[in-house]
């Protein structure tokens, strides 16, 4: 079932990709969400996949016996995702005093801090 | 530059007394150094890199220490005068012998890289000096151009001696030496051969690196006298010398060496008799004595060893002396042109005694040591087998511009009638600082004749020089006056007739030559330099300007394009692609077929909708699928935590998004094309590097330990759980401080801007929906606690509790109003953040405030409460982590939302 997982993320990543390349900056942020689930599930997935069961240890048992889901990458998932969320916000927060600074949904007007280039730009 | 006359008063000359004591205890080795037992100290320093701190003293470095040491001396008391009432004198003085000791290190390492190490020392001291007067541009210049020469043929330096060092089987210098058949034989001979030439001509400013010495004058002139004349540039003369014994005999280096060290005398005495500055004539006849020497070490032999190593003494001897004069003449008569300056002799007699000393003794006037010098070189030349007659016209041309240039400083400045404007009333002699050092040295010149003929000099000091340069065991008796008169005195006096002719008629031949000789400096080697420098700068220019140009999307491009060669170039060259296996265990199930299949479409339909809602609506659906895939595949608390991030992902994304402008096409389908290329691109190599790494045996060890500690190590059923609070715990601590840094960041960038945002609102409020939230949110709140405290053993935790508790905050946001989810939390979110912050750390340090192990490691009580269970530090640390991200989910949250209704909703109330 490798191949099914590796087709998703090979398609996260390459539409997270060209969204990031687009002018607009919605859609950057758009793409760098579905990069970021991208990684996420690559993680998940190079770090053994199958189905047995998850790593709980269960009640009157000492140790996980038999076959069990790897606990390492989902504890690093875990955070990856919280922290991923958090960096979202930061990130749709800050394109969004940048938009009502240029007034322009276009990163190409904003390739420049200076503001009188800026304002060249807009006149042209 | 130089101070007031009337304030002699600083100590820094007494720093003299370190390298004349040291020079004493030199000179009670030099016995033991004479029978060959060489004074020794070897310290480990980087002993797996073959690197120690070993110093040797044998008779080549007993010569040049005794160099480095007693000029310094004398040039420290010089200093000490020249920069008087300088404000920076301290700094000079520091760099001044921070040089001497690294030049001490170049002469007496044994080691290579050691060696190296100072050779590097002594031109950054170079370039710090030359750069001392840092407010000058031509001194910046001037520096920068010499570290530039200097460093780049270090690195050639390094390039060939660690060759050198292989091919010998030791970086040890004295088992270097001893190892030459093995060094000859080897194939890469040649080639370290070439690059420690390189080295040694870019130190020793041999044509065509030659340029930076003569701007290297910028220094001040102790500088100039002591580095750029007696010892530094001697640098690469040492080197040659030194592995003269083992590279000396190829064919390749003989003629190198005489013919660019040749040319390079010939080319520094052409250069000197044109110039006026009296330090400009030292300059480039500094060059055309290296270049003699390098000719000598090329000639070979053991006369012309001999020659190079009395020539090397000798000049250091003058040419100090008359560096540190010309300075003394620039001190008290403001200029050194010699077209000016007249007369000097009347003024200054002691500097004066000084000058007839140091320049007879340049210009090789018998019983002088620099006569017996410049028999020598005759001698070499004239018995030469290489081309005699040749050879001894080269040597008859060098000498003949280094004594016109003796008689030019001699006479021009000293005697002959100043001109018309120069006003000699207030010249006077320079204070006792000054003299000093030219009288001593120039005393050694004169008196060497009597010691010459002593066996002092000559078997203690000359002999095991040339032995060491020479290779064998050689004693050598040197004479003040020729024993026989044969035709290499005639040559002497021939040369000195004609030299000191040329400079007596000197006025009339600059004059007579001025349309001739005014624009040699445009062209050569330097101009080759200035070319190449500034083709650097326009390249790095161009480069940077493509590079960043400030378009996102073709840095993305550079950083993608980076990213697919590092992956892809060690699977082309080494990857193994017969071991890929498409379906790894198990056959998908049908599923999880459809799940993935609605990934991937609504993933499409995020790039493909054109309205912002339905695309964020669609990448909602991306994210819910990714987290039935958690689930599918035995993630319970990846999978809780998904969901409840993908609500609050898309409520925030709703919240801003929606404000921004309605999508525009910016781009031609041409431009999207080749955007999808690389994007297709990308996808695809990740697409196989999954299958790649997937298809390679997982080893699963790590997991193992956790599976099997984590009960009786961390008392926790739920190891993704104990992972997180316990065994990575500290990580954990991190992230959370990043989260409490991503919630402040946003609250910080929400305050004070005034807002643009058209005027649309999202909030409808149906009654409804606002009692059922009266009872939702109690529920999932005691949800959030409940899935917190079970988080230990079962699926749950501080993460997943604390997104459910945020999320029965923003449903109550939606059924009423920011204000008044702002009551029913009653402290402010940010104020949670901090608390959160507080327990953890408070947890984590319990351990080791009680004295019950160290930070982090997890303590528990024995009695259980009941619906609770055993009470511990994890959980205090979860409880901290849970009220983290409440306290960032609803800062963000209730920051955007207020905005949100202040600027459209005036009125306050709701709809």
């Amino acid at each position: 079932m490798n191949i099914l997982l590796a087709t998703v993320i090979g398609f996260l990543y390459a539409s997270g990709v060209y969204l990031m390349l687009r002018r607009s900056i919605v859609k950057l942020i758009l793409g760098i969400g579905l990069l970021g689930n991208a990684t996420n599930l690559l993680l998940f997935t190079i770090g053994d996949v199958a189905r047995s069961t998850p790593p709980i240890i269960h009640e009157g048992e000492e140790a996980l016996v038999g076959a069990y889901a790897n606990p390492i990458p989902q504890a690093l998932i875990l955070t990856a995702i919280v922290i991923g969320m958090a960096m979202l916000a930061y990130a749709v927060v800050l394109i969004k005093q940048a938009y009502q600074i240029t007034d322009s949904d276009d990163i190409d007007v904003m390739r420049t801090t200076d503001i009188e280039t800026l304002a060249e730009d807009q006149s042209e | 530059m130089a101070g007031k006359a009337e304030s002699q008063g600083n100590l820094y000359w007494l720093l003299s007394l370190l390298p004349a004591a040291a020079v004493i205890w030199l000179f009670l080795q030099i016995s033991d150094v004479a029978q060959g037992k060489f004074p020794t100290l070897k310290l480990e320093w980087v002993p797996d890199l073959n690197t120690s701190l070993s110093f040797q003293i044998d008779g080549l470095s007993m010569l040049m220490s005794l160099l480095v040491l007693g000029i310094g001396a004398l040039i420290l008391v010089y200093a000490s005068g020249y920069m008087d009432g300088h404000k920076k004198i301290g700094r000079f003085f520091a760099i001044l012998i921070f040089f001497m000791l690294a030049m001490l290190g170049v002469v007496t390492a044994n080691n290579i890289v050691l060696l190296f190490v100072f050779w590097e020392l002594t031109s950054i001291s170079s370039y710090l000096l030359i750069g001392f007067d840092h407010e000058s541009p031509k001194s910046q210049k001037s520096a920068q151009q010499a570290l530039f020469v200097t460093g780049s043929g270090g690195l050639c330096l390094l390039a060939g001696l660690i060759l050198l060092g292989n091919m010998a089987g030791s970086w040890e210098l004295s088992e270097i030496l001893q190892n030459g058949e093995a060094i000859q034989a080897s194939g890469l001979f040649p080639m370290a051969s070439f690059l420690i030439i390189l080295g040694a001509f870019t130190k020793s400013a041999q044509f065509p690196f030659h340029f930076w010495l003569p701007n290297a004058m910028a220094a001040p002139t102790p500088v100039s006298a002591y580095l750029h004349s007696a010892t530094m540039v001697k640098a690469g003369v040492y080197i040659l010398a030194r592995f003269n014994p083992v590279l000396g005999d190829s064919l390749g280096w003989t003629w190198t060496l005489i013919i660019i060290g040749g040319f390079t005398a010939m080319l520094g005495g052409w250069m000197a008799w044109q110039q006026p500055d009296m330090k400009k004539i030292m300059a480039y006849t500094t060059i055309s004595a290296l270049g003699i020497l390098v000719f000598l070490l090329g000639v070979g032999g053991k006369i012309a060893t001999e020659a190079a190593i009395l020539f090397l003494l000798v000049h250091s001897l003058y040419k100090g002396a008359l560096f540190m004069i010309a300075g003394t003449v620039d001190h008290e008569a403001h200029t050194r042109d010699v077209n000016q300056l007249g007369r000097l002799g009347r003024l200054m007699p002691i500097t004066f005694a000084a000058v007839i000393a140091a320049t007879l003794s340049m210009a090789g006037i018998p019983p002088l040591l620099g006569f017996t010098g410049k028999e020598l070189i005759y001698e070499a030349t004239v018995e030469s087998s290489l081309g005699a007659t040749w050879l001894t016209v080269a040597a008859f041309v060098m000498n003949f511009f280094n004594v016109a240039a003796a008689g030019i400083i001699l006479y021009r400045p000293f005697i002959e009638a100043p001109s018309d404007d120069f006003d000699s009333s207030h010249v006077h002699e320079g204070p006792w600082k000054l003299w000093l050092g030219p009288v001593v040295l120039g005393i050694t010149a004169i008196l060497s004749w009597i010691f010459i003929g002593g066996n002092f000099f000559s078997i203690e000091i000359f002999s095991p020089a040339v032995s060491a340069v020479y290779g064998k065991v050689v004693e050598i008796k040197l004479y003040a006056l020729p024993p026989v008169f044969n035709i290499i005195p005639m040559l002497s006096i021939l040369t000195i007739i004609a030299g000191f002719a040329f400079a007596f008629y000197h006025q009339k031949i600059l004059s007579a030559s001025k349309s001739l000789t005014g624009r040699v400096g445009n062209f050569g080697p330097e101009a080759g330099y200035f070319v190449f420098l500034d083709g650097m700068l326009e390249l790095t220019r161009d480069f940077a300007l493509t590079m960043q140009n400030g378009y996102l999307r073709r840095y993305l491009v550079y950083v993608f394009g980076t990213l697919l060669t590092l992956v892809l170039l060690p699977f082309i060259l080494y990857g193994d692609w017969s071991h890929i296996q498409l379906v790894v265990q198990e056959s998908p199930r049908i599923n999880e077929v459809i799940i993935s299949g609605i990934i991937v479409s609504a993933a499409f339909w995020v790039m493909k909708f054109t309205g912002r809602l339905s695309a964020i609506a669609a990448l909602g659906v991306v994210g819910y699928g990714i987290a039935l895939l958690f689930l599918y595949f035995d993630a319970p608390d990846l999978a809780m935590t998904q969901f409840s991030i993908e609500t609050l992902t898309v409520i925030i994304f709703v919240l801003v998004l929606y404000r921004l402008p309605q999508y525009k096409t910016r781009t031609s389908s041409l431009g999207r094309y080749r955007d999808a290329v690389v994007a297709g691109f990308v996808g695809v190599v990740m697409f196989g590097l999954v299958l790649f790494v997937t298809s390679v045996p997982y080893s699963t060890h790590i997991s193992e330990y956790y599976a099997a500690s984590s009960y009786p190590l961390a008392k926790g059923r739920n190891i993704v759980n104990v992972i997180l609070v316990d065994f990575r715990g500290i990580d954990t601590m991190v992230e959370i401080s990043v989260l409490a840094v991503a919630g402040i960041g946003v609250l910080a960038l929400l305050t004070k801007i005034p807002s643009k945002l058209d005027d649309q609102t999202l909030m409808s409020r149906s009654l409804i929906f606002r009692t059922a939230s009266r009872y939702l949110v109690p529920i999932i709140l005691l949800f959030s606690v409940f899935t917190l405290l079970r988080g230990h053993n079962d699926p749950g935790g501080g993460f997943i509790g604390g997104l459910l508790a945020s999320s029965s905050f923003v449903l109550y946001i939606f059924a009423y109003s920011v204000e008044e989810a702002q009551d029913l939390l009653r402290v402010k979110p940010i104020s949670l953040i901090g608390l959160g912050l507080v327990i953890a750390v408070g947890s984590a340090l319990f351990a080791p405030v009680m004295g019950l192990g160290p930070f982090m490691k997890g303590i528990w009580g024995s009695y259980a409460i009941p619906a609770i269970g055993k009470l511990g530090t994890p959980l205090f640390f979860d409880i901290g982590v849970m009220l983290v991200v409440v306290g960032v989910v609803l800062t963000i949250i209730f920051a955007l939302a207020d905005e949100d209704e202040n600027l459209h909703q005036p009125d306050g109330g709701s709809a």
